[in-house]
């Protein structure tokens, strides 16, 4: 479904990435997992046309979308929920999630999208009025992966969705997202908590300084010693 | 006394509220201080002479050619000399926007003449006595128009799609396109609106004022910027409430007698409240984005 070749992304003279390479298949939770200042969010930000790749390819559905601006890339199918959950603070959770529909036409879709978020997360439901600049953190987080709903991506990309989440709410960002993919929707999810992801995940990347350092299944990374020692705290 | 001075200074100030909102909307949106937006204000009122000069057009129809005419000016504006430098360090569009000002000045006195040109008498000079004060047919139909186009600004802004995404824009410009907006679109939109607000503010001061100048955008443009400064500037409402401030304020200083400090007024009072309130009368605690 994606097929990311030889990506290479410098701020200026700061080498971000060196040349990544790696595939999410339709269906799949794939995890990208590293430490901070690794790449992650990098990579995701060239995926969704925030930022364009000095070089190498960004295939989805066999299609090049590396040179698109981000509203093309919304509408040809992938939604990212940004780090820092990022929701329009000063608009209500409805108008959020209204902003979430942006490229959806009809008046009935959006509504039932938003009756969906609302069944998922009921505590957005109850707050549908309130502005999100006075959410709670974990609200906030539910705010940010319902507003990406909105759009009816086929590729949702979740840059660590469970940072500076109470424990209790990781495991509740998780099961959801766990969910979200078995409704259809393929994630590529980037988190630190390697530990969670690895969980709920089917393949997973290792980046280290811009560089993919290993790959696998899931349950291959969750097991090989280097992972266990450098991320999994064993 | 007071009543009176104070609608002639509403009246005057919500010229400058018209303008003032062009310059908060793109500062919202872009960071960009649109130094060439007094210009727009002052193309808008001689379009509006010609409509009803040359043209003979009733002067509702002039208004409305004349912000036809600024909305295409101020959108080309933005496209050739800020879009192009829309990634680059922030004083380059800041110093192409001041190359546009003395560009449209320069051309308008090449077409018009550097003399003050006269705007025909498009109203009569009814005037209504309400109680001690006295209202001009003119004064009513600024304050009506000035009102009218605000308050359709809140609703486009709250209620139509291109206005929440205006909204969502000048709140996080990233994310805003993450949503599926063409952010370029809505860049052109803001423009649009804000340059035919100040067509609007130019072809009213003509009427009020019955004289305009190729370089009356200077001071006009300059006050506005101060009254959408002095309201916190990214913020609508603050535009409004900073223009009526110092139209107030400015027809005050006159009528208390210090009329040779007319253009001092505005700037006195920007140092003021910043001294005081440096986000502005309405301006929010600055954010700093991570
Ligand atoms: N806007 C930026 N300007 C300059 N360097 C940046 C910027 N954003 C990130 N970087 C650098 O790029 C590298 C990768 O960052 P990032 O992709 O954010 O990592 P991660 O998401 O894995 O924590 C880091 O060395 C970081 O300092
Ligand atoms: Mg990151």
């Amino acid at each position: 479904m994606l097929c990311v070749e030889n990506l290479h992304y410098s701020y200026g003279t700061i080498n971000a990435l060196s040349g990544i390479s790696f595939q999410v298949n339709e269906g799949e939770i794939v995890a990208l997992i590293g430490a901070n200042g690794a790449g992650k969010s990098t990579t995701l930000l060239n995926i969704s046309g925030l930022l364009h790749p000095q070089s190498g390819l960004i295939k989805y559905q066999g299609v090049d979308i590396s040179k698109l601006p981000p509203h093309k890339v919304v509408e040809a199918g992938i939604s990212l929920v940004p780090e820092g959950r990022r929701v329009f603070s000063r608009m209500t959770v409805l108008e959020n999630l209204v902003m979430g529909a942006y490229l959806k036409k009809s008046r009935v879709e959006i509504k039932e999208s938003i009756e969906r978020v609302f069944d998922r997360f009921t505590r957005l439901k109850e707050r549908r009025n309130q502005l999100a600049g006075t959410l709670s953190g974990g609200e906030q987080q539910m705010l940010a992966i319902g507003r990406a709903l909105m759009s009816k991506p086929k590729l949702l990309l979740m840059d660590e969705p469970s940072m500076g989440l109470a424990p209790m709410l990781v495991q509740e960002i998780f099961s959801i997202a766990k969910e979200i993919n078995q409704s259809g929707t393929t994630i590529l999810l980037v988190e630190q908590n390697a530990y969670m992801a690895l969980s709920i995940a089917q393949h997973a990347y290792v980046l280290e300084t811009g560089a993919i350092v290993l790959q696998g299944t899931a349950e291959e990374i969750a097991n090989n010693p280097e992972v266990k020692k450098a991320y999994l705290g064993e | 006394m007071f009543w009176q001075q104070l609608i002639n200074g509403i009246t005057l100030g919500s010229t400058y509220a018209l303008i003032a909102l062009g310059y908060t909307m793109v500062y919202g949106i872009i960071q960009l201080i649109n130094f060439a937006h007094g210009e727009i204000y002052m193309i808008g009122a001689f379009v509006g002479v010609v409509a009803v000069t040359v043209f003979q057009l009733n002067i509702f129809i002039a208004l409305f050619v004349a912000m036809t005419v600024c909305i295409i000016i101020g959108v080309s504006v933005e496209r050739i000399a800020y879009k192009p430098l829309r990634r680059s360090t922030r004083l380059a569009p800041l110093i192409s926007a001041i190359g546009v000002s003395i560009f449209l000045q320069t051309l308008m006195t090449l077409i018009a003449g550097p003399q003050a040109v006269g705007f025909p008498q498009v109203i009569n000079d009814q005037l209504y006595h309400i109680g001690s004060v006295t209202v001009s047919k003119v004064q009513v139909i600024i304050l009506i128009l000035a009102s009218a186009l605000m308050v359709g600004l809140q609703l486009i802004i709250k209620y139509l799609r291109i206005g929440k995404a205006m909204r969502a824009a000048s709140e996080d410009y990233d994310t805003a396109s993450l949503m599926g907006i063409n952010v370029n679109r809505v860049i052109s939109f803001t423009f649009a609106l804000g340059s035919a607000l100040a067509a609007a503010g130019g072809v009213m001061v003509g009427m009020y004022f019955n004289s305009i100048h190729p370089l009356m955008g200077v001071m006009a443009g300059t006050k506005a910027f101060c009254a959408a400064v002095l309201g916190g500037i990214g913020s609508i409402p603050g535009a409004m409430l900073g223009g009526l401030f110092l139209g107030v304020a400015e027809v005050g200083g006159v009528a208390l007698g210090y009329g040779g400090y007319r253009d001092a007024i505005a700037f006195t009072l920007l140092i003021l409240v910043l001294l005081f309130k440096p986000t502005g009368l309405l301006g929010r605690p600055i954010q700093r984005k991570v």
